[in-house]
This record gives structure tokens, C-alpha cells and sequence, in this order.
């Protein structure tokens, strides 16, 4: 189905103003493109908000998609980026029954394998953590469910950061207010 | 000194006054009653304009904004009072066109339960708006009418909602004028790429068969003079589109007519043979360009625009210029060669010939036979001498009234170019005669879209606005019905349309009228109208089955263009 798409990472920063996701979520339903992931939250600059959205489509409508994210008079800047121009990293937990997890020696062997860390255990279940990549996280989830162990199961959406050295908006930002003082003086 | 605390209400009258507002279209109704009542002691200052339904309050703001180049304003009320707005508020969006719509809200305290004509109004507008808020408290009146306004007039123009509180409108707050000229997640003049520039120059300066499509974009940046300069210096033939008509005179040597699917067939052939294609505030409608995939691949594009996303949204542009075009078209003028290009200019008239010999001749002039839609818009026009605005509606009459009448003046067309919004015609008018009270406003209209707004020739009566209504009237849905006869085998579904007496409504509000059936009497009725102090009502029995033409069918490239059907 995604054969000539391109999974892209969209990163945006607005405003901290109520109804601006509608607003960048609206842009997608109105080319019925899905979105895969979606991460929202405070972003380093006081007051501006981060989005972190995928979803599959092809170079000429991803771009046209940004800009019109960037249209919207809240928005600050939106960009996207291929899977090689981000580092990205997804959190997943997995609820496991405690009794059938410690029976299971093959239990241990696999979440060292993966790297994840188990950060609470009672005696009725046990809390799995893993961050890493979207597939890392699916396959731990797969090999765990032949344990017969999980109970429940839950993953983030994609964060990441661009390969490049500054937060760009910070410097947008900085220039639009310059820009602003010049054309007043 | 204490401050004076004053109402929500009062401080939105005096934050409409600080912008500049004198006229605002609008209608009462519970939710924005404390408005209404802080509106009566502003009587003197604010001009409101009661009209017979919000849509037409809405598209009045439109017609009044398209022509003064101010904001349009209008005041409505909760619920049903701001939905009826919102075919206007998309018709402003897609047409670019600076309004405020202030509707009122149920309280905070309401808000989510379903209270009596609560509606979700920045929910459902936030994708047909420019900006699209919500005042909940009294003391954000001030900033939230200031950043309206600075939104819907800067940059690319469009609409803007307020959707305000009950409990804003009556609070107490103090108040201090605001002014917002600086957002700063919004840029309105994005900054123009020397480079680019520079590459535009050189493209100029090489072509050979330059060809300048002209914009509304003209228009909103008050860039007639610059365009004018621009085209003269590097000798450039221009089409206009829809909305652009009137940013050169349509007299000019180097104005070829109109763009797109019922446009003149130079410009339009010429799109296909030109070597650098000059786009100034425009946005490749598929109505002006036709097939994307044939459209002007030989040539190089240059796209002026003051709005980022517009640029390769439909047409991959070579040299996208950013900013607003009034600074583009100048910088541009200065840095290029002067040109000749008379052999390319001349190359136009062949087909201006063929398009007078099998088109326009017989639709402007016919000898005998029922009246024509063109032949009465260009007795209109000749008979305003080419200097009234034309607000027209949506359809034949809309297509015939762009294709004849001829522009001297900036911002005289009114008309709804992307929605295309039957009845937006009427209440258009009526806002027009607010916005340039100086000008003759001439609305033609087709039986089918007065219909639809028909109500507000109430509001033409109080207001006695001096619309002059020119209904051609054929009896069909006219537009649809061309096409059913072009592509579905004449079935006419549901085209023809039974009409009521157009005389006896007019009379009925006390709008002088007339009716003319022959060919004989059309200037006498003509000269009647324009004679008549205010509005009139002259309705032109039409040929039933007039077809507009030439026509690009829909899915044809842009240079192949039916001469007749």
C-alpha cells in the first residue's frame, strides 16, 4: 500500500494556544492522509509547543502539507525530515502477568535482549519499559505475547531531533523580531 | 485616577472605532444583545446596516471590503446567526477577501452543554478562516479585535471570527486601545530572495514571449501602478484572471482579456506558447489553468506571491518571488531591461479576430432574435462609460458579465470567484454602494441567484442603496443547464425554473423597476435605471438556451477552446 510513499517526520512549533492541533490535524483530514504518530508537548522555548507527526505520503504532497501546516497564523515553523535526517526513538510499556513471566526463563533472555528495563514488579504483574525504534518495540511486543504473558501494551508516538546542530526555531524567532525593530526604525 | 471600568460590550464598540470601522452589516439575536445594546449609543459613529439574513451580512462585508479595500465587519449573534455566515466566510477565504465576522457566544459557563443556540463556531470555522478565536473574558476584547484586524488586513487577506462570550460581552474591565503590528508566528511580507530576483530578471530580460497572468493579488497589494510600470517597461501582454480584472484598465495595449475556461482565447492560447509565464498574485485556479499536465510546459515560470503556500501548490514554478507584489513588481521594474516585443504582442490579434468573428460578434451584436446576456452587459458598461463597479453572481450572468464589461477604474469587480456563491450577488451590491458611496454599482444577477437572496432587497429598501439590479432573466438555472445540454445528451434535470412576477416583488418593496422583452427598448431601460436616484430593479428577459462561449471544457488543456456548442 505504501509502496511510492515515504514515511516522513513532520516537526512543528505554535503557539500555546488552544485549537491549534484541530487546526494541523485538519490539514491532513483534508487530504484523508493518516496520521501515524502524533506527540504534542512543551518544547525548550517557553510558551511554544512541539508536535511530532508521521505519516505516509509522497515528496510532492509532504511539502505541500507543511506549508499549509505553516500557513496557520499560530504556527510557527513546520518542517519534515526522512528517517535519515532524525534521530527518533519511541516509548513503549508492557504490563506483564508476574506469575508466568518469572516461571519463563526465556522471559529475562528477551528483555535483555532488547535493552528494556523492568521498573516495577509486584506479585500479580510487572511493568516492561523500552525505548527505541517503532520496529524494536513491535517485535519485543510479538515475542512476549508467545509467552503468554502480556496484559496490556502501550507505545508513544515517534519523537525525534534533527541531525542539524540548533533548534532552528530559536533563530527564526530571533530573526523575526529583528526584522520587526528594523522596519519600525 | 481610577480607571473607568467599562462593559465588554462597550469596549468592543470603541475597539471597532480604534480600527477605523464605520459601517457594519449585521443582525440582532439573544446571545449578542448586549452588543446590540452597547451598539445604540454608538448610533452616530457606527453605521450598522441591518440586513434580512446573516449570509447576507456576510457577503455585504464582502462586497464593501472588495471595493474600499477596508475591512468588512459584520455582528451576528449566536447559533444559527453565525452559521448562516459561514458560506461567507469560505467564500472570503478561497477570494482572499479582509472581513471580521463577531458572533456572539452562550456564556463560559455554558459553553460544551449544548445551550440554547450554542454552536461550536471556531470548531466549525477554523478551516474556512484566516484566524478564528474565541473572547471568554471582558478584558481580552481590545487585544483580540486589534489582532482581527491586523490578521484579516495584512498579507494575504482573508476572514476572521470572533466568537464572543455572553459573559465577555457584560463583564466590566477596564480598557485601553490596542494595536497589533506584530505577530510573530506570522509572517505577512515574507522576505524576497535576492537570488531569485535575480534569476527573475534575467528570465525577463531573455524572453521572447513573456506573458503576465494578473491576479487579485494586484488589487490587495494596491499594485495597479506598479503592475502598469512593470508590463510597460518590458512590454509584456497580460491576462487577467476572475478576480484580477480590473488591476489594469481594460483598454490597456497590453491587456489581452481574461484567463481560463470562459476567458478570451489569445491569453489563453498564449499560455501555451509563451517562454516565461509572469504570475503576479495568483493561484492557478483549475478554472484558469485547465489541464495541469499541458499547462505552459514550455515554459519558464515565475510566481509573484505573498503567501508561501501557494507557491508549486498546483503549477511547479521555476523562480518563486515572495512578498508583497506592490515591492516585487517594483523591484523587479527596476532591475529589468526596457523591451520591445511587437511581433509576440502583435501575434495576439489573429485570435482576438477569430474570437470577434465567431463568438462576440453574435453575442454583443446580433442583428435579430431574443436579447443576449453580453449584448445587455455591454450596453451596461457603455453606458457607465466603463466606471461602475460590477458586482455580478454566479453562472451565465456571472461569465458574460466579466467576458464584456470593460474596467477604467481599480476594484470594480465583485464577484465570487473560488466558491462560486449563487446569491452572493445582491447583498454584495449592497455592501458596494457602502464601500465606494462615489460609484455606480451595477449587480447583474440571473433569476436562479436572486432567488436564493432575494430578502435582501429589504434591506436595499431601508437602506435605499442604490443597487442597480440587472436580472437576465432566462428562465433556467442557466450555467447548469449549458452543460447538461454539452455533456449529459440535453437532459435538463431540474435546470428550468418557474419565476415569480420580478415586477410586483420590486413594487412591492418600493424599488422602481422595469422590464424590457425587446431589443428596442434595452437602452431606453438602461438609461432609466442609471437615471433613477437609488435603486432599480431591470429585468431583461434573456434568450432561454444562451450558451457562454468560447469554453475550455472541463479536463481540456488551456489553449483548446470551443468557439461554439
Amino acid at each position: 500500500m505504501n509502496s511510492n510513499k515515504t514515511l516522513y517526520t513532520i516537526i512543528v512549533h505554535s503557539e500555546n494556544i488552544a485549537g491549534i492541533l484541530n487546526q494541523i490535524t485538519a490539514v491532513f483530514t483534508r487530504r484523508q492522509i493518516n496520521i501515524e504518530s502524533l506527540n504534542v508537548s512543551a518544547s525548550s522555548i517557553k510558551g511554544v509547543h512541539k508536535y511530532t507527526i508521521t505519516c505516509w505520503t509522497t515528496p510532492d504532497v509532504i511539502d505541500k502539507v507543511v506549508t499549509q501546516i505553516e500557513k496557520k497564523i499560530d504556527v510557527i515553523q513546520a518542517h519534515y525530515f526522512t528517517d535519515k535526517e532524525i534521530f527518533q526513538r519511541e516509548v513503549a510499556m508492557y504490563k506483564v502477568a508476574t506469575p508466568e513471566f518469572q516461571a519463563n526463563p526465556e522471559a529475562s533472555k528477551v528483555i535483555r535482549r532488547y535493552s528494556a528495563h523492568i521498573v516495577e514488579v509486584n506479585p500479580t504483574f510487572s511493568i516492561v519499559e523500552m525505548v527505541g525504534m517503532s520496529d524494536d518495540i513491535t517485535s519485543l511486543y510479538q515475542e512476549l505475547k508467545q509467552l503468554n504473558c502480556v496484559l496490556q501494551f502501550v507505545r508513544s508516538g515517534r519523537i525525534a531531533v534533527s541531525t542539524s546542530c540548533f533548534e532552528r526555531v530559536n533563530e527564526y524567532l530571533a530573526h523575526r523580531e529583528e526584522r520587526y525593530q528594523n522596519q519600525k526604525d | 485616577m481610577s480607571k473607568e471600568k467599562i462593559s465588554g460590550s462597550e469596549a468592543l464598540m470603541r475597539s471597532l472605532e480604534h480600527e477605523g470601522v464605520k459601517t457594519l452589516f449585521g443582525y440582532p439575536g439573544g446571545a449578542i444583545m448586549p452588543v446590540f445594546d452597547a451598539l445604540y449609543d454608538h448610533r452616530d459613529r457606527l453605521n450598522h446596516i441591518l440586513v434580512r439574513h446573516e449570509q447576507g451580512a456576510a457577503h455585504a462585508a464582502q462586497g464593501f471590503a472588495r471595493v474600499s479595500g477596508e475591512v468588512g465587519v459584520c455582528l451576528v449573534t449566536s447559533g444559527p446567526g453565525a452559521t448562516n455566515t459561514i458560506t461567507g466566510i469560505a467564500d472570503a477565504m478561497i477570494d482572499s477577501t479582509p472581513i471580521v465576522v463577531i458572533a456572539g457566544q452562550v456564556g463560559a459557563g455554558l459553553l460544551g452543554t449544548d445551550a440554547f443556540q450554542e454552536v461550536d463556531l471556531v470548531g466549525v470555522t477554523q478551516p474556512i478562516s484566516k484566524w478564528s478565536y474565541q473572547i471568554r473574558r471582558a478584558e481580552d476584547v481590545a487585544w483580540a479585535v486589534a489582532r482581527a484586524f491586523y490578521i484579516a488586513r495584512s498579507g494575504r487577506p482573508g476572514p476572521v471570527v470572533l466568537d464572543f462570550a455572553k459573559n465577555a460581552q457584560v463583564d466590566m474591565t477596564d480598557y485601553e486601545p490596542v494595536n497589533v503590528d506584530f505577530i510573530r508566528s506570522y509572517d505577512p511580507d515574507p522576505e524576497t530572495d535576492s537570488t531569485a530576483v535575480a534569476e527573475a530578471v534575467a528570465l525577463i530580460n531573455a524572453a521572447k514571449r513573456p506573458l503576465v497572468l494578473v491576479g487579485q493579488g494586484v488589487e490587495l497589494g494596491n499594485a495597479q501602478k506598479e503592475l502598469q510600470n512593470f508590463v510597460e517597461k518590458a512590454d509584456i501582454p497580460c491576462g487577467c484572471t476572475l478576480l484580477g480584472l480590473s488591476a489594469l484598465p481594460s483598454n490597456h495595449r497590453l491587456n489581452k482579456g481574461m484567463l481560463g475556461m470562459h476567458g478570451n482565447l489569445g491569453p489563453n492560447v498564449k499560455t501555451n506558447e509563451c517562454d516565461v509565464l509572469i504570475a503576479v498574485g495568483m493561484r492557478f485556479d483549475d478554472r484558469v489553468t485547465g489541464k495541469l499536465e499541458t499547462y505552459a510546459k514550455q515554459a519558464k515560470i515565475i510566481h509573484l506571491d505573498v503567501d508561501p503556500s501557494e507557491i508549486g501548490k498546483n503549477v511547479a514554478v521555476d523562480v518563486p518571488v515572495l512578498g508583497n507584489c506592490k515591492r516585487t513588481l517594483s523591484l523587479l521594474t527596476e532591475l529589468i531591461q526596457p523591451q520591445k516585443h511587437e511581433e509576440w504582442i502583435a501575434s495576439f490579434t489573429p485570435y482576438e479576430e477569430k474570437e470577434f468573428n465567431q463568438v462576440i460578434e453574435k453575442e454583443v451584436f446580433p442583428k435579430e432574435g431574443p436579447i443576449n446576456m453580453g449584448e445587455v452587459v455591454n450596453a451596461v458598461s457603455e453606458a457607465t462609460h466603463n466606471e461602475a463597479i460590477l458586482v455580478t453572481d454566479v453562472g451565465q450572468n456571472q461569465m458574460m458579465a466579466c467576458r464584456y464589461f470593460k474596467f477604467t477604474k481599480p476594484r470594480s469587480i465583485v464577484t465570487s470567484g473560488g466558491m462560486g456563491t449563487m446569491g452572493f450577488c445582491l447583498p454584495a451590491a449592497v455592501g458596494a454602494t457602502f464601500g465606494r458611496p462615489d460609484r455606480t454599482v451595477c449587480a447583474f444577477m440571473g433569476d436562479g441567484g436572486l432567488q436564493m437572496t432575494m430578502q435582501e432587497l429589504g434591506t436595499v429598501m431601508e437602506q435605499k442603496s442604490p443597487v442597480k439590479i440587472i436580472l437576465m432573466n432566462n428562465n433556467y438555472l442557466g450555467n447548469v443547464r449549458q452543460w447538461q445540454a454539452m455533456f449529459f445528451n440535453r437532459r435538463y434535470s431540474f435546470t428550468p425554473m418557474m419565476n415569480p412576477d420580478y415586477m410586483q416583488i420590486a413594487s412591492a418593496y418600493g424599488i422602481a423597476s422595469r422590464r424590457v422583452m425587446s431589443r428596442e427598448e434595452l437602452n431606453d431601460g438602461i438609461q432609466e435605471m442609471l437615471s433613477t436616484d437609488g435603486p432599480f430593479l431591470l429585468e431583461i428577459c434573456v434568450v432561454e438556451e444562451g450558451n457562454v462561449l468560447p469554453m475550455t471544457p472541463p479536463g481540456s488543456s488551456v489553449n483548446y477552446m470551443l468557439m461554439e456548442c
